[in-house]
């Protein structure tokens, strides 16, 4: 795809991985993290072979392990409900090093722990391997409502516009003086994003009559390409392996 | 033969009125015939209607009274998809206008709405770029673009549908000198018919052969640019005027 819309999830690359049509990646992202979710949380070996998984993955498309962990610290503010929760727990309790912990909520923790970690990775794999805007056509080809696409599209659009328009407010107030540093002096800021929104759906307005003027009906013309069952085969073999995973792990539980 | 001669013009209006829905008249019976290839700049103070007659020409606004007829085509509900590819809108803003991930995309959006596909596609998006030299463009993303490149493409997102008639909207309003100097021999080099709004009126003369001067939702005066332009009176009474140390 095209230059732009460069975001900061995205590792552009050539590997099997990036290569691989976007909507067969959104479909095995979705039953990798399935599979996690679905693990039993007793079974602490399977959330290492889930692990295991990824790092194949992550190996064919190239892409170090480090960078999706500084990416991961996403998780933390979820990460501190689960740190507190084996204080939190009921009985049975257990004593670690002359502290009182909750069995259940020593398991609760470990769950959110590590399937959040690992949807977090899964997300973060899907991300770092497809631009944006092969995310929106991906989503188009799996015949999402086009509604959704089409202010995917309009979105991914204007963000920047937008961003760029309340930058030039922002630095207009600022060039008038203005120098917010207490709360009862945010109201010019305020208002600021008061305007920012109005223009915003004037823009809106506008665009949409530009788009009726070239004939415009509601759909936003298909592109991408369809996939081969190859492809198919190729980007949910990772996912299937994970669903193979915790069906073991609810065997032997 | 009154309709025959409607039928060979490029653009027929007559007695075209519209008011806003709150209740503000921008066009209070508005007569204007383009002929087929015929440039014509369309003058006239902030407010005049010019903006609001440009969006009845492709059936964005829908007349209160009057008619507009295109190519022998009246706009009408049933003929929408028609006039609007007859008729190409370029707005004033390129950002209201470029709204695809990337260049060729944006070309591809109009032409594909009205059904070309294909191989088809692909060579009406080159020759669409080509016309306004941005080839080399095709795959990046307008934000990355600057003005000028984004006002040629711009243009290019609707010489792609083909148009019988181009309306453009302040071509050259923001525009860098030399930006304005290229778009100006992009848009001479086309034989399409074209109206221009324009509050420049350098632009007009270099442009437009014949211009028309629109204030207070009626057409006040049409005729040969170069006439209409020495008339220092008549434009000083509509809030025209040459700039500094401009004389025809």
């Amino acid at each position: 795809m095209g230059a732009g819309h460069v975001h900061p999830l995205h590792r552009p690359g050539d590997s099997p991985v990036h290569r691989l049509p976007p909507q067969v990646k959104i479909v095995a992202a979705l039953l990798a993290v399935l599979a996690v979710v679905a693990t039993p949380r007793e079974v602490p070996l399977a959330f290492a072979v889930h692990l295991l998984v990824l790092l194949a993955v992550w190996r064919v498309a190239g892409i170090p392990v480090r960078w999706f962990a500084t990416r991961a610290v996403i998780e933390l503010p979820f990460v501190v409900l689960a740190v507190l929760l084996p204080f939190a727990g009921g009985t049975p309790r257990v004593h670690v090093l002359g502290t009182s912990l909750s069995v259940g909520g020593l398991y609760a923790a470990f769950n959110i722990l590590a399937k959040g970690t690992l949807g977090v990775l899964v997300s973060l794999t899907l991300a770092a391997t497809t631009p944006l805007r092969d995310l929106v056509l991906g989503l188009q080809r799996l015949r999402a409502p086009a509604i959704v696409t089409t202010i995917a599209t309009l979105m991914l659009r204007y963000l920047d516009v937008i961003a760029g328009e309340a930058r030039r407010m922002r630095l207009a107030r600022v060039a008038r003086g203005h120098d917010p540093r207490f709360v009862f002096q945010a109201g010019a800021t305020a208002r600021g994003m008061g305007s920012l929104f109005i223009r915003s759906y004037e823009r809106g307005e506008r665009v949409h009559l530009a788009m009726l003027s070239r004939g415009w009906t509601g759909v936003l013309p298909e592109h991408g390409r369809a996939a081969s069952p190859a492809q198919w085969l190729a980007a949910l073999a990772p996912a299937a392996l994970m669903a193979l995973v915790a069906a073991v792990a609810w065997w032997v539980r | 033969m009154v309709g025959a001669v409607n039928a060979a013009a490029a653009l027929s209006v007559r007695g075209l009125s519209f008011a806003y829905p709150d209740g503000r008249v921008a066009l209070s019976g508005v007569d204007l015939l383009v002929e087929r290839g015929e440039r014509v700049a369309l003058l006239g103070p902030n407010g005049a209607g010019k903006t609001t007659l440009a969006l009845h020409l492709n059936g964005v606004l829908m007349p209160a009274s009057g008619t507009v007829v295109v190519t022998g085509l009246p706009v009408r509900r049933e003929n929408l998809r028609e006039i609007r590819r007859r008729v190409g809108l370029v707005f004033q803003d390129p950002d209201d206008q470029l709204f695809m991930p990337t260049v060729a995309d944006d070309v591809a959006f109009g032409p594909a709405n009205f059904g070309v596909r294909g191989a088809q596609l692909e060579q009406r998006v080159v020759q669409a770029l080509a016309a306004v030299g941005m080839v080399s463009h095709a795959d990046r993303s307008p934000l990355h673009l600057s003005g000028g490149q984004r006002r040629r493409v711009a243009l290019a997102t609707v010489l792609a549908c083909e148009p019988d008639i181009l309306v453009l909207d302040e071509p050259s309003a923001n525009l860098e000198p030399v930006a304005r100097r290229e778009l100006a021999e992009t848009l001479a080099e086309l034989d399409t018919t074209m109206l221009m709004i324009t509050h420049d009126l350098p632009y007009t003369a270099q442009l437009c052969p014949r211009s028309v001067i629109m204030d207070d939702g009626v057409v006040v005066a049409d005729g040969p640019t170069r006439e209409l332009l020495a008339d220092a009176a008549l434009l000083a009474k509509h809030r025209l005027e040459l700039p500094w140390g401009f004389a025809l």
